[in-house]
């Protein structure tokens, strides 16, 4: 047994780059972008899982944007108090769930699918609330975050010098802090202002990651021959700042913009566990984990849930970041399946085959 | 190359003035330290006020009071240096002095324990890229990277403490247990070997069945409850450690290596008494250096002996080997002090606590009882602190490793005919933690930042919880005082990083030539 040992697992007569030529062929690089990447079965998965849970948990409770906005299908919501269900709970506590996937005759959501806190609040609204709450503070620090670090990024890596010179020391500066400190200084201070108003804080210091990356992607591309080509055509700076530098540099921020995001949910959830982001009465998926942390012996559910689902969306949104980084990396090997090989194999065989013939 | 540090020092300091600048005057505004007090009925109030206005010097706008705290640093060249008191009048200084070395005890093992093992998982999948063990160790990463830590240690203090305590208190595995157990380790060493299909089965088989077979000894002999290894098994255990190291770090080949290593366990196997008596009529910190020093020159020297040419990478395996040994010697010891440990007062058969830093009911002056109550302190945070780090160091050493396998350098060292454990220990695997190195060292400043969660929910005493009293309670100079250290050791980190860097490189110059 050698541990170290490599099986080769290459049929004989097709070299890999057969398959690799084929698939670039007569492609536009979005399209092979595209293809790699619904081809990432771990991706596609997690947008799928993600969107679901996108509209599932913004419909029951609904959403409400300046007036407009509809009630969703959930009969309860986040702040009425129901009576305790104490039938068929275990240890004689009230508010036990009644979601029950087994087939029978209690299958189905229930009436309390997540069961209830302690003060008989419908968990199942608390959770939907609090995972609204996330996903929001998510896609806001990404956007806030993203803009942010693509813009000083593109300005400083295209510009250079004293303006580089500038604008990279004062992402030093939010670099050394970290973020956990100056996210709880930000929302110990403007947690009660809403939770919008905390994730656009917390989105102007997350950025700095970002930003040196797409520096780094613009000191190398603006030497590239095709921008010195739309220099001497006349191009403005804006023009091959965002038309010809941003496109070819689109990988690595949206990357970095997922990474952001699957950061922010666990930043939020760390802050508002410390009691320094999403304060009472509103509602977070980190705040009720530290809420109900110590009840987990006698109100377990209180617990479980609010944890999956942070976790199902976190997860969902790195594997989505991974598949995006494979799909953008020009170096990268996509797996060939035996199956594939195999055909190909078939393929060349019969091709010699014919030109023999 | 000392005008390079200079040079890069001064702009360290110029950034940690930037970031400090930043950080006072934001959390001077955001909030009002006398808040309390203002709204406060009590007759003392004013003059508490007054009081607090005078020592914090309230009445200096904030940019000038950034700049007399700035004064306080600045006297560490004149020898007074301070970093300005607490709301209560109490230096901060004393504050973080107690606080540094709790945090760093908390974050130094699981550093150490998830570099190693990431690192090891990680070179594994990538070897075995795109196999079942790659696919299972890529979703658990990923896993572990989604997982937020408060959520993590609730379930450890339930699971791994709680329950596992009551488990000893009769120490008998039940048989679901035992075939969960086995069919888990089944399946790990089968993906992690790997081969064809009958190969799969055969150390499926043969690990779930000496796995069952193991634990069932375990649970009849009653080990949980009184563990220990004993000579005998701790010689075993060494034999396996000489050839697992001598497998990694030299191939069987090389005679001497494997002599040398299997020498450290015989040895071992001599001293065992005698060491035994040490540990036991002169415990303490300065006795175990000293006998660690001794088997590192015992070490180095039974490889010289064994060795005639190429003796570095026969001295690197005794090392290793003799280091593992005596790491055992360790763990044996703390297994014989166990049984007297949880039958105090202060622990009452239930070992592994939930909460806090220390034990202080424990009878003072047993130097192996303190170290075995610190071990088990260490237990839950070190777990779930390596559960949460681990993930990045496998997601990044498979990366790296892949990388460059694919490196011309590599085709080349496969062409002159290598083994294949040479291309990937000594080509391959020392590329790959030159970029590791530098995401070590400044991860490890960052974990002081994530500590901050960790401490809260174990109630340590540290960083992390004078983080929490300084934002609770609006005390700016104790705030700054936890930023000033965790960002000097950032931002110290990132320099030995640099450094680092180029000492591992010859490729990277930090000097340029003239």
């Amino acid at each position: 047994m050698n541990f170290f040992k490599r099986t080769p697992k290459v049929l004989p007569g097709v070299a890999d780059s057969d398959i690799f030529n084929k698939e670039t062929e007569g492609l536009s690089q979005s399209q092979i972008v595209r293809g790699r990447f619904i081809r990432h079965r771990g991706a596609m998965i997690s947008i799928f899982v993600l969107l679901s849970i996108i509209i599932f948990v913004f419909s029951a409770l609904g959403i409400k944007i300046l007036g407009f906005g509809y009630g969703g299908w959930w009969k309860y919501n986040s702040i009425e108090m129901t009576p305790l269900r104490s039938d068929g709970c275990p240890g004689g506590l009230g508010g036990c769930p009644t979601l029950d996937l087994l087939p029978g005759k209690n299958f189905g959501l229930g009436d309390h699918p997540f069961g209830q806190d302690d003060i008989g609040r419908d968990y199942f609204a608390l959770v939907m609330r609090g995972a609204q709450r996330s996903l929001l503070v998510m896609f806001v620090i990404g956007i806030v975050a993203g803009l942010i670090g693509t813009v000083i990024g593109a300005v400083s890596g295209y510009f250079r010098g004293w303006i580089d010179a500038v604008l990279m020391r004062f992402n030093d500066f939010i670099i050394t802090i970290p973020t956990i400190i100056i996210g709880s200084v930000i929302g110990f201070h403007f947690g009660n202002k809403g939770v919008l108003f905390l994730a656009v804080f917390l989105g102007l210091f997350t950025w700095s990651g970002l930003a040196r990356l797409v520096r780094g992607e613009f000191l190398t591309l603006r030497e590239r021959e095709f921008v010195d080509a739309a220099r001497v055509a006349g191009a403005s700076n804006r023009r091959i700042i965002f038309k010809h530098i941003l496109p070819n540099a689109v990988g690595v921020i949206i990357v970095s913009i997922t990474l952001i995001m699957s950061g922010a949910i666990l930043l939020e959830s760390a802050l508002s566990y410390l009691g320094f982001g999403v304060v009472s009465p509103d509602v977070s998926l980190g705040l009720l984990i530290s809420q109900y942390q110590d009840s987990f012996t006698t109100r377990p559910w209180l617990f479980w849930y609010p944890g999956l689902f942070i976790i199902v969306i976190s997860l969902c949104v790195n594997f989505i970041g991974d598949g995006l980084r494979d799909a953008f990396d020009p170096r990268q090997r996509r797996r060939i399946s035996r199956k594939e090989r195999s055909k190909n194999h078939d393929l060349t065989t019969a091709a010699k085959a014919g030109e023999i013939n | 190359m000392f005008a390079y540090i200079g040079r890069r020092i001064a702009i360290l300091l110029v950034i940690l003035f930037g970031s400090s600048f930043l950080l006072y005057n934001l959390a001077a505004i955001s909030g009002d330290p006398l808040e309390g007090l203002r709204g406060s009925t009590d007759p003392k109030a004013k003059a508490q006020i007054a009081a607090l206005v005078r020592t914090l010097h309230l009445n200096v706008p904030p940019p000038a009071r950034y700049f007399m705290w700035l004064k306080g640093i600045g006297g560490i060249f004149t020898g007074h240096f301070t970093l300005g008191t607490t709301r209560d009048g109490n230096p901060v200084s004393t504050y973080l002095n107690s606080a540094i070395p709790t945090t760093i005890r908390l974050i130094t093992m699981a550093t150490v324990v998830a570099i190693i093992m990431g690192i090891a998982v990680g070179i594994i999948s990538a070897l075995r890229q795109y196999s079942r063990f790659d696919y299972a160790m890529t979703f658990v990463a990923f896993l572990m990277y989604s997982l937020p830590i408060f959520w993590v240690a609730v379930l450890l203090k339930e699971y791994l403490a709680i329950n596992f305590n009551n488990f000893l208190a009769n120490g008998k595995i039940s048989p679901a247990w035992i075939f969960s157990a086995a069919i888990i380790s089944g399946f790990f060493w089968a993906a992690l070997i790997s081969g064809d299909r009958k190969k799969v089965q055969i150390i499926f088989a043969i690990a779930a069945f000496s796995t069952a077979v193991f634990l069932s000894l375990l649970s009849v002999t009653k080990w949980f409850t009184h563990p220990g290894l004993g000579p005998l098994m701790m010689f075993v255990l060494g034999m396996g450690f000489a050839f697992a190291v001598t497998y990694t770090s030299t191939g069987f080949n090389n005679k001497a290596a494997l002599r040398s290593a299997q020498a450290m366990p015989i040895l071992g196997l001599i001293f065992y008494f005698p060491v035994e008596y040490i540990f036991s009529k002169h415990p303490g910190a300065t006795p175990i250096a000293l006998m660690f020093l001794l088997t590192i020159i015992v070490a180095v020297s039974t490889a010289l002996f064994f060795s005639k040419i190429d003796r570095g990478p026969v001295i690197r395996t005794s090392v290793i080997t003799s280091v593992l040994v005596g790491i055992l010697f360790l763990i044996d010891k703390l297994m014989k002090t166990w049984v007297p440990y949880i039958n105090t007062d202060a622990i009452h058969f239930r070992p592994i606590p939930t909460i806090s830093q220390s034990n202080s009911l424990l009878p003072a002056g047993n130097f192996w009882f303190t170290f075995l109550d610190t071990v088990t302190h260490l237990v839950l945070p070190t777990v779930a602190l390596t559960l949460i780090s681990f993930a990045g160091y496998v997601r990044y050493s498979r990366g790296t490793l892949l990388e460059v396998l694919n490196q011309d350098y590599i085709r080349t060292a496969r062409a002159k005919g290598l083994t294949e454990r040479t291309v990937i220990m000594r080509h391959a695997f020392r590329n790959t933690l030159i970029p590791l190195t530098t995401i070590i060292v400044v991860d490890f400043a960052s974990i002081i930042g994530g500590a901050i969660i960790t401490e809260h929910v174990f109630g340590w005493q540290g960083m992390g919880t004078l983080f929490n009293t300084a934002i609770n309670n609006y005390d700016l100079n104790l705030l700054m005082g936890v930023f000033f250290v965790t960002s000097s050791l950032a931002v110290l980190a990132n320099l030995a990083a640099d450094l680092l860097y180029s000492a591992l490189d010859p490729r990277i110059r930090v000097v340029g030539k003239k």
